[in-house]
């Protein structure tokens, strides 16, 4: 097995505090949390900060995982599922620096995993935090863009728009062609996002032991799932939910049960299938 | 001039207002779970350590506080006054935190609960108790709990979990609680059904 | 193997010195200070002090500096410097008619108390390239009368106020001033919100939504009143001293744009007010401000919403060029999950119809 430890250069900068947000918004974001949690899938709006890195590249995620983490915490950062891209790489090493704090590829030890785009494969345990960068917190954005609306309908439970799209998707495709974002009805109350993650990756939201965090920096809000708690993907009796399969298996581990990234690997277009979680196809090789 | 001494706040107020926060969302993410409190500070004395360690790692200038009389002395003010700075209020409503000993009466009126479309607007109630079992057995389930629990957290009024009963069925409105006692807590968002 | 764009680590660390290298160019050429940009790009400095919400010249030098000239970067790296200052408290409201007024105009009267001062203005420059700019030369210095300190300089709207045919100013309802950059915002915003998020706004989205409101896109007639830009006072009130004392100064814009209103049966007609203000030297910021804020009230003035400009959601939630900087550029991250998801999904229901057509075929045949 390869070593997980990642080299990075721990150096905190003297001119900002541990974890980079001062104190104050910590408790703001905090705050935020914990109602986010009381109430499952509910966007809380949060007052979100200007992060030394772009809004859409993680901000809410990262404001996140700085108001949690501390010096015992062991963290894990992916995109795409994998730990060495380069966003991802960049987030370790903001941590790494401003909080001082032990990084690891390996699912399993990791206390806190941040993510972009995925769920690990390895199933998640009582105790560990996955926090989800997400760009858009709204999922009715799509089909009503005004915060004012969007915010009613879901005070009034009123889904009948997102059963509208998705049964105009089987109408039109024979099936629900929606592939990432998947919306999910977490614990019969809130219909909501799941951030871009591959539909694949929606079962293990459901009734997981970890405690799912969403942060959305330039939207801000910030939204919960907590342990064991029910997160259903909406789709009809006729028309059951179902993931993306593959003929192939991944050329690495063999695996045919992981979600497989697609690679173009000469001018002719041959391809090859390899798995995303890059921490899953190496334990298993 | 007072003379009292100033019970002493948090020593490295970054780090333990972290480890404090996490033994807190470890609570709110299962509810009914015993959570002890790392490094508690001691806490004026007629507030629990553990609603000490709460207000202080939750509490500041933006956040009312409404403190039940048997709390509100001047030790309890000036404490928290000087380590967070949070303006303490006498009308319920006004209250982001709250802090109340046994919950009997009508423990949860007059406290915000949020709104429809911002249901986070709603107080959260640190109860003090005298212990988190030995008390009546109750069975808890929803978010967080796996299946349901049981938690017997003694000293709590007659009335008390019929009020939670209608507070629950506010959902998505409604207050969430803490219980506290010693360096320890409980705490039950207001997604928890509670059978008595 | 093919390796697929993996192994960050130093591909970044490398892509950070280039970027400083390019930052540098050609060392044969002398390095810029902070002192050139704040003299020379005084008015870049003045607009990433605006959007960047932080008035401190050399920061905002350093910021032009570090991020060669793109201003939205710099705007950005000032704002991410900004957020991690402690708040002391908020100062006082800044009195504009104490102003030092370097440059003063109404078009709406041709004399005004207080004078019409020009000022420096490229207003009638004629746009022919300077050639000797180009080789270096020593200016000599412009004549300038001596700026009067000594009286105040009433606003062009406050006398017209005073006959009832402009509004007043629109009151703060909510009292306290929110602040936005540690607030979310919330939905339908005050007006004082608003104008914070359009002071931070990008100056070229506003110029065009200030611009459709002038061809029709919501009209409301502007005219200008006034227009001036100049030094003011910044006072505060420590809270151990209880009254408030002078800490600096300020270079502002201010623009009060007045424009039509028809009344109704009840209320006789009458101008009411846009308003506008930058930091530093930035009238074209201003003036677009005025006019979005002024289209931004039409609910309050009960007229129709029919239009990009009047619409507040629309407006706020994208005038921002930091967050869609961000948002725009994120799109340069990988997204191959989502992209093979759709993949998998694309290639089944080609399939699909693929497989429909062909039994159409065979159907058609058959016959």
């Amino acid at each position: 097995m390869p070593d997980a430890t990642i080299q990075d250069t721990p150096s905190q900068d003297a001119a900002y505090n541990y974890g980079y947000l001062d104190e104050q918004t910590k408790r703001m974001i905090r705050r935020a949390i914990l109602k986010a949690v009381a109430v499952p899938g509910y966007q809380v709006p949060f007052g979100g900060r200007e992060m030394p890195l772009p809004y859409g590249w993680g901000t809410g995620g990262i404001q996140v995982t700085a108001a949690i983490i501390g010096r015992e915490d062991t963290l894990k950062v992916i995109d795409q599922g994998a730990d060495d891209t380069t966003n991802a790489v960049s987030i370790r090493r903001f941590f790494a620096r401003v909080a001082q704090v032990a990084t690891t590829t390996h699912t399993k030890e990791a206390t806190i995993i941040q993510t972009r785009h995925r769920v690990p494969e390895t199933p998640l345990t009582d105790g560990q935090i996955l926090v989800f960068q997400v760009p858009i917190p709204e999922p009715l954005r799509m089909l009503e863009p005004r915060e004012t609306e969007t915010r009613t309908l879901h005070a009034l439970s009123e889904y009948g728009v997102m059963q509208v799209s998705l049964y105009e998707s089987i109408a039109r495709h024979g099936r629900i062609a929606k592939t990432y974002n998947y919306p999910v009805m977490v614990n019969g109350r809130y219909i909501m996002s799941p951030s871009p993650i591959p539909k694949f990756d929606n079962p293990k939201l459901d009734r997981s032991p970890a405690l799912q965090l969403y942060g959305a920096g330039r939207e801000k809000r910030i939204y919960a799932v907590p342990p064991h708690t029910p997160v259903n993907s909406l789709d009809f009796d006729d028309h059951p939910f179902e993931v993306e399969t593959w003929t192939e298996s991944c050329e690495l581990c063999g695996s045919t049960e992981s979600f497989l990234d697609e690679m173009i690997v000469d001018d002719t277009g041959k391809r090859l299938f390899v798995c995303s979680d890059t921490d899953y196809c190496e334990s298993r090789r | 001039m007072s003379t009292t001494l100033l019970a002493p706040g948090f020593a490295d107020p970054s780090h333990d207002a972290q480890r404090l926060f996490r033994g807190v969302l470890d609570a709110f993410s299962h509810p009914g779970r015993i959570v002890e409190l790392p490094d508690a500070p001691a806490g004026p004395g007629t507030l629990s350590p553990a609603a000490s360690a709460f207000l202080l790692t939750f509490a500041d200038r933006e956040t009312p506080l409404w403190l039940e009389a048997g709390v509100d002395r001047q030790e309890v003010r000036d404490f928290l006054r000087f380590h967070a700075g949070t303006p303490l209020v006498q009308a319920r409503e006004a209250a982001t935190f709250a802090v109340i000993i046994g919950g009997g009466g009508e423990p949860f009126a007059g406290f915000a609960i949020g709104t429809d479309t911002y249901p986070d607007r709603a107080a959260t109630l640190v109860i003090e108790v005298p212990a988190l079992d030995g008390g009546p057995i109750t069975t808890w389930r929803g978010p967080g709990v796996d299946g349901e629990v049981q938690v017997a957290i003694d000293g709590l009024g007659d009335g008390f979990w019929p009020a939670w009963t209608a507070n629950h069925a506010l959902f998505p409105c409604g207050v969430d609680l803490v219980f506290a006692s010693g360096s320890r807590l409980i705490a039950l968002p207001r997604s928890v059904a509670v059978e008595a | 193997m093919y390796v697929a764009v993996k192994g960050g680590e130093t591909a970044i660390a490398h892509s950070l010195d280039l970027v400083a290298d390019k930052r540098r160019g050609d060392r044969d050429v002398a390095e810029l200070s902070l002192d050139q940009i704040d003299q020379q790009l005084g008015l870049a400095v003045d607009r990433v002090m605006t959007e960047g919400s932080c008035y401190d010249r050399s920061l905002a030098a350093l910021a032009i500096k570090q991020a060669r000239g793109d201003l939205i970067e710099a705007i950005f790296l000032l704002r991410a410097y900004r957020t991690t200052l402690p708040r002391f408290g908020a100062s006082e409201p800044l009195d504009t008619t104490r102003m030092v007024a370097e440059r003063r105009i109404s078009s709406t009267f041709k004399d005004v108390p207080g004078g019409q001062v020009l000022g420096p203005t490229y207003d009638y420059t004629h746009r022919l390239l300077d050639f000797s700019l180009a080789a270096s030369g020593e200016r000599p210095e412009a004549p300038t009368a001596p700026a009067d300190a000594t009286h105040a300089l009433p606003r062009v709207g406050d006398i017209l106020q005073r006959d009832g045919l402009l509004e007043p100013p629109p009151s703060n309802d909510d009292g306290e001033a929110r602040d936005l950059t540690r607030d979310p915002l919330v939905l339908p915003a005050s007006r004082p919100l608003r104008l914070q998020n359009l002071a931070r706004g990008d100056e070229g989205f506003l110029l065009a939504l200030g611009y459709s409101t002038q061809r029709g896109y919501g009209n409301n007639h502007p005219f200008v009143g006034e227009i001036r830009y100049g030094h003011v006072p910044v006072s505060f009130v420590p809270e151990e001293l209880g009254f408030a004392i002078e800490i600096g100064e300020i270079e502002v814009t201010e623009c009060d744009m007045v424009n039509q209103f028809a009344g109704s049966h009840d209320v006789p007609p009458q101008f009411t007010r846009g308003y506008g203000l930058a930091f530093g030297h930035a009238e074209r910021k201003a003036m677009a401000m005025a006019l979005v804020d002024r289209a931004l009230r039409a609910d309050e003035l009960g007229e129709a919403v029919t239009s990009p400009a009047q619409d507040e959601e629309f407006v706020l939630a994208h005038s921002d060029n930091v967050e869609g900087s961000g948002f725009v550029q994120h799109l340069k991250l990988p997204h191959y999950v989502d992209f093979q998801s759709e993949l998998v999904v694309v290639r089944m229901l080609r399939a699909e119809v693929e497989k429909r057509r062909e039994q159409a075929a065979l159907a058609q045949a058959a016959e």
